[in-house]
C-alpha cells in the first residue's frame, strides 16, 4: 500500500469519526459552546435537539416555519449579552431587532412581530435603558415591524453584565417559498451580500482592550428588503443565511454537511475590507470566521447567479455582494478554499472561541 | 493590503516552483525540517505544498512553544491558577491545552480566574487594577516571547508592583535541533531556520548545524513567499553541495540577533539544568528560569508547585510528530480519538501544532497546482 492509500485510508476513518453522534464530554459549559463553532453545534444537537426533537425543529434552521391553519408561519428568537453594549455602527438594541428579523428574512418570511425580554442587572443606568429601547424603536421602524409584548427581569448586582436582551420574532411565508441548506446542489452558485467580518472585528476593538484602532463599523442591518428583492428576480433560490457567529465559514459547512455536498470558495473573491484584514492578521484570526451582522449567504442555481447578483447589488446594504464560490459534488461534508497564494486548504467549523461575546 | 499581498502573489510562486521542480535529482527524495510552528501553520493555510514536486516532503519540527511544554508543567500551572488569591494570565494557545485534569478553559468553567493576554504587560495591568490578587503569567515560548516576559519582569520592578510573578517555561531553540540532528530516527536534508527566534538570536547559533553536520540551513520569513523561497534555496546548496546558513529573512532578522533583547533575557533569567520536553525528554541548559536576582517575581520560588512529572496519555505520539518521525496522520489517534475539540496530544492543540495545522487545514486529496519544470545548471 503507498503512503497516499494509506493517508486516504485515515482521512476516511476521520470522515467516519466526524459522522458519529456528537456528544457533549465537557462536565461544564465554556466559553467555546457559545462561540457558534464545533462545541455549539454539539451542544445543540447533543442537548437540545435530543430533548426536543421534532419535525420542525430538526432542520435547524434560523427559523421554525409552521403551519397554522393553512397560514404558513416563520417562528424564531435569540438572545443578545454583547459587550460593549454600545459599539460604532449600533448598540445591543439594534442587533436585538435586526438579528431577529434577519432570522425569519433569511426564512424567506416576512417578519411582521417581535416580542422583546429585557434581563437587567442592579445599577443599570436607566440613561442607558433609555438609549437601547430608542435604538430598538428605530431599528424596528426601519425593518417595518412591531414589538408587540415583553418582559423585564431585574437581577442583583454582579449577577449579570448591565442589559441582555431576548427577543422572538413571527413573520409569514408566502406558499412558494422553500428554504433550507439542505437543498444546495453541485454547481449552484454561493454569494455573499457584502465585505464579511466588520461586526466581530469593530466588537473587538470597541471593547479598548488590545491597543489597536481601524476605522471600521457593525454592520449591524435589517436584511428584509434585501431578501425580497432577491427573492422576487430569483425565486428558485435554495437557501439563504445569515451570516452571524462564527461567519461565513460555518454557512458554508452547514451547507456541506446539510446537502451533502462539497464546496470551494475562492479566498481573492471573498469581500473583506483592508481595515478588516489587517486588524484580523494582526490579531491572527481569520475572517471567515468572524461575525457579521447584517450580511447573507446565498445559494442560487449556477443559472441564476448573475440574476442574484444584480438583484442584490441594486440594493444599497447589497452593493457589495460578490458570487465566492460554488457547491461540488466531490469530498461531500467539506469546505475547501482556494488560497490567494494559489494552494488549496480545508475550511473547517470554529473550534475554540476568539471572540467572546460579539452579539 | 500593503506589505501583505506582494508575499502572497501567485505568479511569482509559481515561478520559484518551477526552479525548486528543476533542481530536484530524478530518484532522489528530499526531507526537508521547517523547525518553526509558525511555518508549519504558514504552510497548511496557504497550501504551499501544492507547489512541491512529490520528492520534497516538509518535515514539521519542534518549534511549537505550546506542543513541547509537558503535561507536568499544565499541571503545575493549574495548581497555581487554584489558589484562590491568584489571578493566572496567559496566552490564548495555552488555553486548551490538557493537563491531567483538564485544560484552563474547564477550570476556568469551575471558576479558577484565568485570563487571556496578548501580550505579557497586560499581566501588569491585572495587577495594578487587583492589588490584593497576585498575579501570575504563564511564561512559553521560544527566545521569540522571552524577551518580552523579562522586559515585562523589568517594567514590573521599575514600577515597584509586588504582586505580579511569572512562572517560567521558556525554552531555547538550538538544544532541541542538536537533540533532532542526534537522533538515530531521521535523516534530514536540510532545515528552514525559525525566522521570529533568529529575530532574537540572529544566525550565528545556527552554524554548528551547517559545520558539524554538514546541513544547509535558510533562516525563513513566514509569508508563503518567504517560505517557498527559502525551500529554492535549500534546494540550490543542496543541488551545489552547499552546506551553509543562509538568511532569506534578511528584512527583519538581523545577522548578529537583537542585542537589547539577548540583554534583557541575560539580565532577568539564566539557563535551567536541565528541562522536561514533551515527547523529547529531558534535554540539558534548554529552558529558562528566574535569576535569583529576580526571585521576587519567581512564581516557582513564591508558590509551592508540585512538580510532578506526568506521563503522556499513552496513545499519544506527539514526540514521533514533534520528531519529524512520524506525520500527523501516521499517529493512531490522529482525527479520531485526538481531535483540535478533543486534544489528547500538544500538538493537536495549537494552531502551530502540526497536528492541528493538518487537521484544520490540510486533510483532504490534495491538488498540485500543475508547474513547468525549469532545468538551470546549478
Amino acid at each position: 500500500m503507498t503512503t497516499l492509500d494509506r493517508e486516504q485510508q485515515v482521512l476516511d476513518r476521520i470522515d467516519r469519526a466526524r459522522r458519529r453522534r456528537p456528544k457533549v464530554r465537557e462536565e461544564r459549559i465554556t466559553m467555546s459552546h457559545g462561540a457558534g463553532g464545533k462545541a455549539t453545534h454539539t451542544l445543540i444537537e447533543a442537548v437540545f435537539l435530543d430533548a426536543f426533537r421534532n419535525p420542525l425543529l430538526a432542520p435547524l434552521e434560523d427559523s421554525a416555519c409552521l403551519s397554522v391553519d393553512g397560514a404558513r408561519l416563520a417562528l424564531t428568537t435569540d438572545s443578545y449579552v454583547v459587550s460593549p453594549l454600545f459599539f460604532p455602527g449600533g448598540t445591543i438594541g439594534d442587533l436585538a431587532v435586526n438579528g431577529t428579523v434577519n432570522d425569519l428574512s433569511v426564512a424567506g418570511a416576512t417578519p411582521l412581530y417581535l416580542t422583546a425580554g429585557f434581563i437587567l442587572e442592579e445599577g443599570f443606568p436607566v440613561a442607558d435603558l433609555l438609549r437601547v429601547v430608542a435604538s430598538m424603536r428605530d431599528a424596528a421602524a426601519a425593518a417595518s415591524v412591531q414589538i408587540v409584548t415583553g418582559d423585564t427581569k431585574v437581577v442583583q448586582k454582579g449577577k449579570a453584565d448591565g442589559c441582555y436582551i431576548n427577543t422572538a420574532g413571527v413573520g409569514v411565508l408566502s406558499d412558494a417559498v422553500s428554504l433550507g441548506v439542505a437543498h444546495a446542489q453541485p454547481g449552484d452558485a454561493i454569494i455573499v451580500s457584502g465585505p464579511i467580518g466588520d461586526h466581530g472585528v469593530t466588537i473587538m476593538l470597541a471593547r479598548g482592550e488590545l491597543d489597536i484602532e481601524a476605522d471600521v463599523v457593525s454592520d449591524t442591518a435589517a436584511l428584509n428588503g434585501l431578501v425580497s428583492g432577491l427573492l422576487s428576480a430569483v425565486p428558485s433560490t435554495r437557501a439563504l443565511r445569515d451570516a452571524t457567529r462564527g461567519g461565513v465559514a460555518t454557512i458554508l459547512n452547514e451547507i456541506a454537511t446539510a446537502a451533502g455536498v462539497g464546496v470551494l470558495v475562492s479566498e481573492s473573491d471573498i469581500p473583506v475590507r483592508p481595515e478588516v484584514r489587517g486588524a484580523s492578521e494582526l490579531l491572527g484570526i481569520d475572517p471567515m470566521y468572524v461575525a457579521c451582522e447584517g450580511r447573507l449567504v446565498a445559494v442560487v442555481p449556477a443559472d441564476c447567479a448573475s440574476l442574484a447578483l444584480t438583484a442584490l447589488r441594486s440594493h444599497r446594504l447589497g452593493a457589495e455582494s460578490a458570487v465566492i464560490g460554488h457547491v461540488t459534488a466531490d469530498q461531500p461534508g467539506l469546505v475547501q478554499l482556494r488560497t490567494a497564494f494559489g494552494g488549496t486548504r480545508i475550511v473547517d467549523l470554529l473550534i475554540g472561541d476568539p471572540l467572546p461575546r460579539i452579539c | 493590503m500593503r506589505f501583505v499581498d506582494e508575499f502572497r502573489d501567485a505568479e511569482k510562486a509559481r515561478a520559484l516552483a518551477a526552479k525548486i521542480a528543476g533542481l530536484c535529482e530524478p530518484g532522489r527524495q528530499y526531507k526537508l525540517m521547517e523547525v518553526c510552528g509558525g511555518h508549519t501553520h504558514t504552510i497548511y493555510k496557504h497550501g504551499i505544498e501544492d507547489y512541491l514536486p512529490e520528492s520534497i516532503s516538509l518535515v514539521h519540527g519542534p518549534g511549537c512553544p505550546v506542543c513541547v511544554i509537558p503535561m507536568g508543567r499544565v499541571d503545575d500551572a493549574m495548581h497555581l491558577a487554584a489558589d484562590p488569591d491568584v489571578i493566572m494570565t496567559s496566552f490564548g494557545d495555552m488555553m486548551r491545552v490538557p493537563g491531567s485534569t483538564g485544560s484552563f478553559f474547564d477550570a476556568k468553567a469551575r471558576g479558577t480566574d484565568i485570563r487571556m493576554v496578548y501580550s505579557p504587560l497586560d499581566s501588569l495591568k491585572i495587577a495594578r487594577q487587583n492589588p490584593d490578587k497576585k498575579i501570575v503569567f504563564m511564561a512559553i515560548g521560544f527566545e521569540t516571547t522571552a524577551p518580552s516576559t523579562a522586559m515585562t519582569v523589568l517594567r514590573a520592578q521599575a514600577q515597584g508592583l509586588t504582586n505580579f510573578s511569572v512562572f517560567c517555561n521558556h525554552v531555547t531553540i538550538i538544544p532541541a535541533i542538536k537533540a533532532i540532528l542526534d537522533s538515530p530516527d531521521l535523516r534530514l536534508d536540510g532545515f528552514l531556520g525559525p525566522g521570529h527566534v533568529s529575530t532574537v538570536i540572529g544566525c550565528r547559533p545556527y552554524e554548528f548545524i551547517a559545520r558539524n553536520y554538514c546541513k544547509p540551513v535558510v533562516v525563513a520569513g513566514f509569508e508563503p513567499l518567504d517560505i517557498l523561497q527559502s525551500i529554492y534555496l535549500l534546494m540550490l546548496q543542496l543541488a551545489q553541495g552547499r552546506a551553509e546558513v543562509e538568511n532569506q529573512y534578511g528584512r527583519v532578522v538581523p545577522w548578529d540577533g537583537n542585542l537589547v533583547a539577548l540583554r534583557a533575557i541575560g539580565q532577568t533569567m539564566e539557563l535551567r539544568p536541565y528541562f522536561e520536553w514533551r515527547g523529547l525528554g529531558f534535554i540539558s541548559h534548554s529552558a529558562l528560569k528566574m535569576r535569583s536576582s529576580f526571585e521576587r517575581f519567581d512564581a516557582e520560588r513564591l508558590f509551592s508547585v508540585p512538580g510532578v512529572r506526568v506521563a503522556d496519555p499513552k496513545a499519544c505520539q506527539c514526540g514521533e510528530v514533534l520528531k519529524g518521525v512520524l506525520k500527523p496522520w501516521e499517529c493512531k489517534v490522529f482525527g479520531t480519538a485526538c481531535t483540535p475539540e478533543t486534544p489528547i496530544g500538544t500538538c493537536m492543540v495549537s494552531p502551530e501544532g502540526a497536528c492541528a495545522a493538518y487537521y484544520n487545514y490540510g486533510r483532504m486529496n490534495r491538488q498540485r497546482v500543475p508547474v513547468t519544470i525549469e532545468r538551470s545548471r546549478p
